[in-house]
């Protein structure tokens, strides 16, 4: 059930990174437009709600990657024991949240994103 | 899924390729894009200016756009079938593909006109 839960998050979490790499090539473009078009997209991304689902993209983003490297363990034959499954999700899950809180906190990027300047 | 016999198993491969790929691209993309001092015009159109950040960054999102075109086959492939199916998938691809061409478009202005 538990394991379920973190195979369907890991699609979850590739979908949306997905939808947010979207975002990011507009971002990008609109920074290759120049500084008109780029304060547009400051103006967008700026606001509360793009902060949250920026926020989401970086928890997803850490949670994508361990979760996909314990996929990958798997394929190659590794721990894939019912005991060693269980743990490595937890792993997972601890790992994801503590680097997620990391790069909120301890870079100028996710400061923004976490509201302060 | 079209493409015949061993199409399966190739698109598993490749997927498992990007995935392993996409751990080291991955994480310079953050890291870069997190660590930029600000995100001001001149910051954030100067970080793709340089050679090898023009390299990282195409490698990148090629990479990524790639390996999210993978996922989203198999997702579209477990849940939505008959016709639809092939519809949905092309229409998939051909957002990657636009994608991914305003990404070059992007990274080229980036790279020749540097922060102007």
């Amino acid at each position: 059930m538990y394991t379920m839960v973190l195979s369907i998050l890991h699609r979850l979490s590739g979908l949306y990174l997905s939808a947010c790499g979207f975002l990011f090539i507009g971002w990008i473009s609109a920074a290759a437009l120049g500084p008109d078009a780029y304060a547009c997209a400051t103006g967008f991304f700026g606001g509360l709600p793009m902060r949250i689902v920026l926020t989401g993209a970086l928890a997803a983003f850490w949670y994508h990657l361990f979760a996909g490297m314990r996929h990958l363990a798997w394929d190659a034959g590794l721990g894939f024991e019912k005991k060693a499954a269980r743990r490595s999700g937890v792993l997972v899950v601890v790992l994801a949240a503590a680097a997620c809180a990391a790069t909120l906190l301890l870079t100028p990027a996710g400061r923004f994103l976490a509201g302060s300047p | 899924m079209s493409g015949g016999p061993g199409s399966a198993s190739r698109h598993w491969r490749n997927q498992r390729v990007t995935s392993i790929a996409l751990l080291p691209l991955g994480l310079w993309f953050l890291f870069s894009l997190l660590g930029q001092p600000t995100l001001d015009h001149a910051v954030v159109a100067g970080w793709f200016a340089k050679p090898l950040q023009t390299l990282l960054g195409a490698l990148f999102g090629t990479v990524l756009l790639w390996h999210s075109m993978q996922g989203v086959q198999v997702v579209i492939e477990d849940y939505v079938g008959g016709s639809l199916r092939t519809l949905c998938i092309a229409f998939a691809r051909l957002l990657h593909l636009a994608a991914a061409f305003a990404l070059a478009l992007a990274l080229a202005k980036l790279a020749i006109g540097g922060a102007a």
